[in-house]
């Protein structure tokens, strides 16, 4: 049996060897472009400075050391904002921001996956056709209303929108409604109030799909800094780690060292949630689809 | 006591003769709990996805520069758009350019590649998800392409050809319009493994095996057939989801477009709706002119998405 063979075993029914090695060399052949950009930060990151100016470049690291994350740190403790206040920044606006869509998504989520009532099936294909377009088409008239509010140049002008994404809805309408009825009613006949049931008995039982949601909004919100953030947000010590990084990427070769391990320690972080949560995510993209 | 909600079929008791309105109206206080519940979220949806699309529309009919009361302009933004603008149309043409080669090709590669890792055993799946999935999860770290790319010898590109002499002098990758376009459909195909990756696996792994079991039995021969036969009716509707997300992103492209080749690009070679949107939007505050713009990407994607999903709910029948 080939190596490809072994590692593609499956449902063994209707497999042939040749579809194997076939399938095989096109999964490793895209992996390996996937990954390339990849590994280029981790090994970038650990070059020493003489590695970087090499000539013709090196593409992997020959003798890693950690200079360039103490050069980061030395780099970011003489800017005019601390790196610490990027830090919380970029912290808070995705904490805050997931944190509020998730409570507020399933909330809604509940009554439109398991309860008829009037306007129900009008707001979720509002929903449903909302996914159809990018928020960059109203992200003019965003920033109108915005204004209005005064919120331009706060926190709350990349987390507010962030909390009424349509895509958290969706998936967690879509997984709300595999729960069996019979559990609600139950709940209902023992005298539970609509909101004991949401809290007590949903929200446990879709465990998946909330971690599934953390995820997405998440890995949005961390690096919002770059689009969202320089749109709506002027201040510099309001600006997220994102946009602390294209500052000194903008530094050009000498700054790759550190810049790449600034990169590096940013995309540690949704990576290391995914790793977490993996299975979760699945479980709830399983029911994702749309039903004509 | 709280009332159940009612089955179809059910009979509710009710007054002779109360109209329409006042049954809707006991029905809405019946539910009132549910309209407290979806309050907040709907609240902030209305107020920053919808409103802003009717705000648009409205807006796009007259001129606006945020300072001084709005007038009236009628179809004036639109002409100018369609007829006095060439940087538009060209905005036009490289986004539907962009679109067409990523969209359906990123569609295609999430499918099949979804459908490779779902025959590889449980760990090495877990593996390989992460891998394709890594470029999404890590925000904006394809900045690392604009080093790859880089224009002087340094970059790694340039570096990896004049080594094999393929190239005499370096290429000034993303300040040739001749390249541009095409590095960035390639940053953003890496980029495409997305939403639409996730649920496809796990449509796959949610299907009924006994599904293949009873293919076998009836004759289908190979992988090939079982994919054609049986995958793919039965993930229709993970197919029409994925083609949503699919689409609209690839007619959203900006981020990638302004990071790579520069905000504006060099003759405007990688210039998409989407920037010619910001252009307008946040650098030189017409908002009117801005809207029309939007409102044309608008009805462009809508367009698109309810034409492939007609075209979707005929496979398989």
């Amino acid at each position: 049996m080939s190596a490809a063979a072994k590692l593609l075993r499956g449902n063994k029914i209707n497999r042939s060897r040749a579809g194997d090695l076939l399938l095989f060399l096109f999964l490793a052949a895209l992996g390996y472009f996937m990954a390339l950009p990849l590994v280029f930060v981790i090994s970038n990151a650990f070059k020493p400075i003489n590695e970087i100016l090499q000539f013709p470049p090196k593409f992997l690291v020959r003798n890693p050391s950690l200079n360039n994350f103490t050069d980061l740190y030395n780099l970011m403790s003489g800017t005019w904002v601390p790196f610490t206040r990027y830090m919380f920044n970029t912290f808070f606006i995705a904490f805050i921001g997931t944190a509020g869509h998730v409570i507020i998504a399933s909330l809604a989520a509940y009554p439109l996956a398991k309860r008829k009532f009037p306007g129900v099936s009008v707001l979720f294909t509002v929903v449903v056709l909302s996914l159809m377009f990018s928020g960059t088409v109203t992200q003019v008239t965003n920033y109108m209303t915005m204004s209005w509010f005064g919120m331009i140049d706060t926190y709350w002008a990349v987390i507010i929108p962030a909390i009424g994404s349509s895509l958290g809805l969706y998936l967690m309408k879509q997984f709300m409604e595999q729960i069996p009825d019979a559990l609600l009613e139950a709940a209902q006949i023992d005298g539970c109030s609509e909101y004991r049931i949401f809290w007590r008995i949903v929200m446990p039982v879709v465990k998946p799909a909330w971690l599934t949601l953390i995820i997405f909004s998440f890995q949005g919100l961390w690096g919002a800094g770059g689009a969202a953030g320089s749109m709506y947000i002027y201040s510099e010590q309001l600006k997220t780690i994102d946009y602390a990084l294209g500052q000194i990427l903008a530094g050009g070769i000498i700054r790759t060292g550190p810049s790449m391990a600034a990169t590096l320690l940013m995309i540690s972080v949704p990576i290391i949630i995914f790793v977490i949560t993996q299975s979760n995510v699945l479980q709830t993209m399983s029911t994702s689809g749309m039903k004509d | 006591m709280i009332p159940l909600s009612r089955k179809p079929g059910e009979r509710v008791l009710k007054q002779p003769r109360a109209s329409v309105w006042a049954k809707k109206m006991s029905e809405v206080k019946r539910h009132k709990h549910m309209y407290v519940m979806i309050a907040p979220y709907f609240t902030i949806f209305l107020i920053f996805t919808v409103l802003p699309v009717f705000l648009s529309l409205t807006v796009s009919f007259t001129n606006f520069n945020m300072l001084e009361f709005p007038d009236w302009v009628g179809w004036q933004n639109y002409a100018r758009l369609f007829i006095r603008d060439d940087i538009f149309l060209l905005a036009v043409k490289n986004t539907i350019y962009f679109a067409a080669i990523t969209g359906p090709i990123s569609y295609v590669v999430c499918f099949v590649l979804a459908w490779v890792i779902n025959e590889l055993s449980p760990k090495v799946r877990a593996v390989a998800t992460l891998v394709f999935y890594a470029p999404v999860l890590s925000g904006n770290a394809f900045i690392v392409w604009t080093l790859l790319f880089s224009g002087d010898s340094y970059g790694y590109i340039n570096a990896f050809l004049l080594k094999f002499r393929l190239i005499a002098e370096p290429i000034l990758w993303l300040k040739d319009p001749q390249y541009i376009m095409t590095i960035i459909i390639i940053v953003q195909l890496w980029l495409s493994l997305g939403t639409s990756f996730l649920a496809f696996i796990a449509g796959l792994q949610s299907m009924d095996k006994t599904l293949f079991e009873a293919g076998a039995i009836d004759g289908i021969r190979n992988r090939w057939q079982e994919l054609w036969f049986i995958t793919l009716p039965s993930m229709r509707p993970q197919l029409m989801f994925g083609a949503v997300i699919q689409i609209t992103s690839s007619f959203a492209v900006a981020e990638v477009a302004t990071t790579l080749a520069g905000f504006p690009s060099v003759q405007y070679a990688g210039h998409t709706i989407v920037t010619h949107l910001m252009d307008y939007g946040n650098i030189r505050f017409e908002m009117g002119y801005a809207s029309s713009i939007a409102t044309v990407l608008f009805g462009i994607m809508l367009g698109s998405n309810l034409l492939v999903q007609k075209l979707l709910k005929k496979v398989g029948d």
